[in-house]
């Protein structure tokens, strides 16, 4: 009965000494790595020491109607710019893109009729649609490609690029306000909806009253909306384009959740707008590392 | 068979004289390595960077002293410094997993940084 009961006791003393000599080891040792915060700067993606002034004129906004896309961006951007850059951000009227857009379009169809009725290859037909015949960067064959009316999905903001590439007109812009840095693009927010089998979390209490948590793959039905703004930015002073980011950011629901899209909106916006200040100024990113010995 | 016993015992002796040299190197080392950890948790990073360079230099085959370097160049926003000394620490010791999670956070905010970009 008593048999068993020494070699226990030794066994137990040997793991003790065994666990006390490892520890006196790691003390003896120190310890060999060393988690530390760190804050990596990101240097901003564009050189904007030559400005001043920001001006967030509009965008060729489509999507969803529940938001006013154009409006919201341009006011978002806005207040951002204010709080994190060093740039004094213009309040001016929201520039309605779309119909600037229209409007230089039909300017091109008048003027190629024209000429087309003249018979004449003369610089009409390559003149801008504002009237400026130095800043076309296309041709006429290009103006006079429709554009959509309404927006309803990314091939539809295609012909709209062009809006962009018109140096003449993004100059005039320019002098009117100073030569600023002018935030610009397109951006598309529509609602997506998405089926098929998903895995999540499920949450049971076992026998023994355990709360207990298994990936469970179930069939589900969801709704949301994708984001996909494109910035361009432009030099007030040339009216030419110097760097353009494009974004693609998605958010899905639960069918039967009944989220507004206003608030989808901002969710996505939330998760591009940091790097969007980051092509302007300088950001850090907090972190943490290990030190190795 | 004598030749070959001499060459045997020869190949032993250089191999325990420069033991100490190799052990003298990475105490060095350790030594930089250490004192830079120290300063750099007080936030002086510069000196960190100037104990793990001089490590680094002491001995070249030390992973750690790398893997502190990128992490300083890291935090200087020398990102293309970090990168290297990232990639070279792992190069020497590709089994260390505190190292390649270092390296996959910086991979993180690095590619960050040219995301969304258009192609002119």
């Amino acid at each position: 009965m008593t048999g068993p009961a020494p070699a226990k006791t030794s066994r137990r003393l040997a793991l003790g000494f065994g666990a006390a000599a490892l520890a006196l080891a790691v003390v003896a040792c120190g310890t060999d790595f060393y988690e530390i915060p760190i804050e990596t700067p990101i240097q901003p993606k564009l050189d904007v020491s030559a400005f001043q002034r920001v001006l967030v004129a509009g965008f060729v906004a489509g999507g969803s109607e529940d938001v006013d896309t154009n409006q919201e961006t341009v006011r978002l951007l806005r207040s951002q710019l204010r709080t994190k850059s060093q740039l004094k951000v213009i309040d001016a009227d929201i520039m309605p893109l779309i119909d600037i857009a229209q409007d230089q379009n039909k300017a091109a169809n008048g003027e190629e009729t024209n000429t087309a009725a003249n018979g004449s290859s003369g610089s009409s037909a390559t003149a801008a649609p504002n009237g400026n015949s130095n800043g076309t960067d296309h041709g006429t064959a290009q103006q006079t490609v429709p554009l959509p009316k309404s927006i309803k999905e990314e091939k539809d903001l295609e012909p709209y690029e062009r809006l962009f590439a018109n140096t003449a007109y993004w100059k005039k812009i320019g002098e009117e306000y100073q030569n600023p840095l002018i935030v610009t693009g397109t951006v598309l927010f529509v609602p997506h909806s998405r089926s098929g089998m998903v895995t999540r979390d499920q949450e049971t209490i076992d026998a023994y009253g355990r709360h207990r948590v298994i990936p469970v793959r179930t069939y589900m039905e969801r709704k949301g909306f994708i984001l996909r703004p494109k910035f361009v930015f432009i030099d007030g002073r040339s009216g030419a384009t110097m760097y353009s980011e494009s974004h693609r950011e998605e958010i899905l629901y639960n069918a039967q959740q009944n989220t507004p899209a206003l608030s989808s909106y901002f969710e996505l916006m939330d998760r591009i707008v940091p790097d969007f200040l980051s092509a302007l100024s300088s950001q850090k990113i907090r972190g943490t590392r290990v030190l190795l010995k | 068979m004598h030749a070959t016993r001499a060459t045997f015992l020869f190949v032993v002796a250089l191999a325990m004289a420069s033991a100490p040299v190799f052990a003298d190197a990475r105490s060095d080392a350790r030594a930089q390595v250490e004192f830079g950890i120290n300063v750099a948790q007080r936030g002086l990073w510069r000196e960190g960077i100037y104990r793990w360079e001089k490590a680094a230099q002491l001995d070249p085959g030390y992973a750690a002293a790398f893997n502190d370097l990128a992490i300083a160049y890291e935090h200087e926003g020398q990102l293309d410094k970090a990168r290297k000394a990232y990639e070279k620490a792992l190069e020497l010791d590709p089994n260390n997993t505190q190292i390649r999670q270092n390296y996959e956070l910086f991979k993180e905010i690095n590619d960050r940084t040219s995301a969304g970009k258009d192609k002119p």
